[in-house]
């Protein structure tokens, strides 16, 4: 089929593809590019599917691309190999592919591209894909298929990833005409970063990769079905302001919506016009500065005393781009009891899912958030005075802290408080799954939005890693350190390789205790400490050497190796790292197995139930006063 | 838990069908009854599907697919205000005993006889679930030997359409 271009219409289905399809901003309709003459196809040039493919990723102002070369994606990698413009990052795993398309996507608010061969390439790429899914990450992977005449067939290296990821990817193509590469690929970005942004797959079989087409760019988008709604309903908004202005026990609570949708600003702005205290999910950490005196953190299984019990006692809780997950909620039947709830999202499914809602608003966050500020009228300070009391005062009872245990071994939190501490202005933070993750959002200091990238829906253990490889890529004159566990380090750390050969200098701080420490947490307060299988043997002992020596593992990947015993040493060697930028980093802090993430509410139980430290429940000596 | 309707227009494009039906299963719906069809414009298919769900969870199998990108447009038909009909071909035990009877019966239901030999026949019949049963129910005692079952179709009654289907038909798909 060829098409002839026609002067795109008004409205979303017709926005041409353009270099702003390719930044991750909330849809809104653009403007009609000026049609071109019509007859144009007839300039179109011809193009193999596979140059069409470079084509495109250059038109659509791709910077780089993540992945390896393998049968049926090799005639891609050929034209990729003259691209003057779309650099390729040869990775060492196509996980490590999709995570750093996702660091990427995460650092620069641009759409992430990875790439990998048919059959085991593809299926490499199914948890990042499910990664980029839960935490709305956009990122667009392009898969080589086997020839369209052997699918069905258990040909070599064939699986079906369009069927395989279906339920993890927002959308998917398996391109069966060369001509459609161009809209495809231009679809495949706009749907990614558009709307709630989220993954797009794009599988291309051999032989179309091979065949020849007329290139038309910009191709006109056909998506009859997809047209998410941005712009909130303004009698909701009113709505919204107006409980906000009565709420006694108001609270923000912000998602990571708030960060893809850039409304920090916006959300700064409402704060403090309204006084409510802030609260930022794992995934908005940094949407609101943590050192504002409206913030309190962090909510959820291991939120602070504060946040966990403002969201639970409030009267009214503006839920903005954030979902109601089970961790934050804890056991929902008994989620804040009182709160009406106000709830902005892109995702019109997310409204309601979980937390039945008084006031619905589906549209961008970045919108919402500016109308309510618009539309709120002050009643003053007064009516939160009291609301204000008693979270000051559990703020100042009940702070994030911890108690050296006397083994020896480092402190993890103060570790990486002290990382957070030396790091120079700017830096992004990336953290595996664990109790080093929990560490690094509650004892680093977030001040900007998009600066602490973590898997939080999935709890993708090494993640950190190729996620930091990718934000580091996008963001090269600013400091990536990557906050990993001995765990999640060993599931990626190949790509430690990549980083030293490609020139991507990032720094790893290994939270090394030797072992899965979330999960020997757990086994400690629910399985009477019988430690079943979470001894890694990453420390030096009598009975065993260091198994791997981490220090030795990084120069053999072409990374400098250093290690902090001592607590003496740790300012040192931070020091030593963060001098370091011409290379990868990794740095072994040999740290004591014993330490906890606290506060905690254990699984499945009310968050009334919230533990400030082991066996210490906090004293809420307003309950029933309010 | 109560049964809705729901007609789904949809992109006629490769999958479609597969996503939708994966999307009941991963989100724990059950899918009473499903018909796929062509509809007046050969780019667009309609699936109409009858779930048994609560009113909260219809909201959300509504929004999910709605978020399917071939999804088009979905519109809930409430029994009162549309037409739904399944079609039931069954194959019953006739012989020359019985067969008189079972005609007589079949003729109740406006059901018309399709094959015939000498100890069975087979009938089609259409009409809404309540009649089906009913007519099962009645051919139950000569004996049932085979039946197949479509899922159910339905319309919304009146003169208006569900949506203009030339809204969404792009010139790509046009030719």
């Amino acid at each position: 089929m060829s098409t002839p271009v026609k002067a795109p219409k008004p409205g979303p289905q017709a926005a041409t593809a353009g270099p702003q399809a390719a930044k991750a901003q909330p849809a809104r309709p653009k403007a009609p590019r000026p049609a071109p003459p019509l007859g144009a196809p007839a300039a179109a040039p011809v193009l193999t599917g596979a140059q069409a493919v470079v084509r495109a990723l250059e038109e659509l102002e791709v910077e780089a691309v993540f992945g390896i070369p393998g049968g049926a994606i090799l005639p891609a990698y050929d034209p990729l190999l003259d691209s003057q413009k779309v650099r390729h990052v040869l990775v060492r795993h196509e996980q490590g592919a999709g995570h750093a398309a996702q660091g990427y996507a995460l650092a620069t608010g641009r759409v992430g591209v990875c790439m990998a061969t048919s059959g085991p390439g593809a299926t490499n790429l199914v948890t990042p894909l499910a990664d980029a899914h839960m935490d709305s990450v956009p990122i667009v992977a392009i898969t080589g298929q086997v020839a369209s005449t052997a699918i069905g067939t258990d040909a070599f290296q064939e699986a079906d990833i369009c069927g395989i990821t279906m339920p993890i990817t927002k959308h998917s193509y398996l391109v069966t005409e060369v001509e459609d590469i161009p809209r495809v690929l231009a679809e495949a970005f706009y749907v990614a970063s558009s709307g709630r942004p989220g993954p797009v797959l794009v599988d291309i079989p051999k032989d179309i990769l091979n065949a020849k087409g007329a290139f038309v760019w910009p191709p006109k988008m056909d998506l009859p079905g997809y047209r998410p709604t941005t712009q909130p309903h303004g009698k909701q908004i009113r709505e919204a302001a107006a409980l906000l202005a009565e709420a006694r026990r108001p609270v923000l609570y912000v998602g990571g919506g708030v960060v893809k949708s850039g409304a920090h600003a916006e959300l700064r702005a409402l704060a403090e016009l309204t006084g409510a205290p802030v609260i930022t999910t794992l995934m908005a950490r940094g949407a609101f500065p943590d050192t504002h005196p409206q913030h309190l953190g962090m909510p959820g299984m291991h939120g602070t005393v504060p946040a966990v019990h403002a969201l639970q006692k409030s009267d009214l809780i503006v839920a903005l781009g954030a979902r109601f997950d089970d961790r934050v909620t804890g056991k929902l039947d008994s989620f804040a009891p009182e709160a009406k709830i106000v709830h902005v999202d892109i995702d019109p499914a997310e409204i309601g899912k979980n937390r039945e809602v008084d006031v619905p608003i589906v549209g961008d966050c970045k919108a919402a958030i500016a109308a309510m500020t618009d539309a709120y009228a002050d009643p003053g300070r007064e009516r939160l005075k009291t609301w204000w009391e008693t979270l000051d005062d559990l703020r100042a009872r009940y702070p994030l802290g911890y108690t050296d245990i006397d083994d020896g071994l480092l402190t993890p939190q103060w570790v990486i408080q002290r990382l957070g501490e030396l790091a120079p202005d700017g830096t992004i933070w990336t953290a595996g799954v664990g109790q080093h993750q929990m560490w690094a959002s509650q004892f680093i200091t977030y001040e900007q939005p998009g600066t602490f990238l973590n898997s939080g829906g999935l709890g993708t253990m090494g993640f950190a890693v190729p996620a930091a490889m990718g934000a580091k890529l996008g963001q090269m004159d600013r400091t990536v350190w990557a906050v990993d566990g001995d765990g999640c380090f060993q599931m990626t750390n190949q790509e430690l390789a990549t980083c030293a050969i490609e020139g991507i200098p990032i720094k790893v701080a290994v939270i090394n205790n030797g072992n899965l420490g979330m999960v020997r947490q757990w086994q400690t307060l629910f399985y009477d400490k019988r430690y079943s299988q979470t001894n890694l043997s990453t420390h030096h002992s009598e009975a065993s050497p260091r198994v791997p020596d981490f220090v030795k593992l990084a120069e053999a990947l072409g990374c400098v190796g250093l290690r902090a015993e001592t607590p003496e040493e740790v300012d040192a060697v931070i020091a030593q790292a963060n001098a370091i930028d011409d290379r990868p980093v990794v740095v072994d802090f040999t740290v004591g197995p014993d330490a906890m993430v606290w506060p905690m509410v254990p699984a499945g139980v009310s968050n009334d139930e919230i533990l400030y430290a082991r066996d210490v429940r906090p004293n809420f000596d307003d309950e029933g006063e309010i | 838990m109560t049964t809705h309707t729901l007609s789904v227009l949809v992109e006629n494009k490769p999958g479609v069908l597969a996503r939708v039906a994966a999307l009941f299963s991963r989100r724990g719906f059950n899918i009473d009854s499903l018909a796929v069809g062509e509809t007046e414009h050969p780019g667009v298919s309609r699936i109409t599907i009858v779930v048994d769900v609560e009113a909260g969870s219809l909201e959300q199998v509504t929004k999910q697919l709605n978020k399917l990108i071939h999804v088009l447009k979905i519109v809930e038909l409430e029994a009162g205000s549309s037409v739904q009909r399944e079609l039931l071909l069954v194959k019953v035990r006739a012989d020359a005993a019985t067969r008189g009877q079972v005609i007589a019966a079949a003729e109740l239901f406006k059901a018309r006889s399709v094959d015939v030999t000498p100890d069975t026949v087979t009938f089609e019949v259409t009409g809404n679930r309540d009649k089906i049963e009913a007519f099962l129910e009645v051919l139950e005692p000569f004996g049932i030997k085979e039946l197949v079952q479509s899922g159910t179709v339905a319309l919304g009654r009146g003169a208006k359409s569900m949506a203009s289907l030339s809204r969404y038909v792009s010139p790509n798909s046009q030719q």
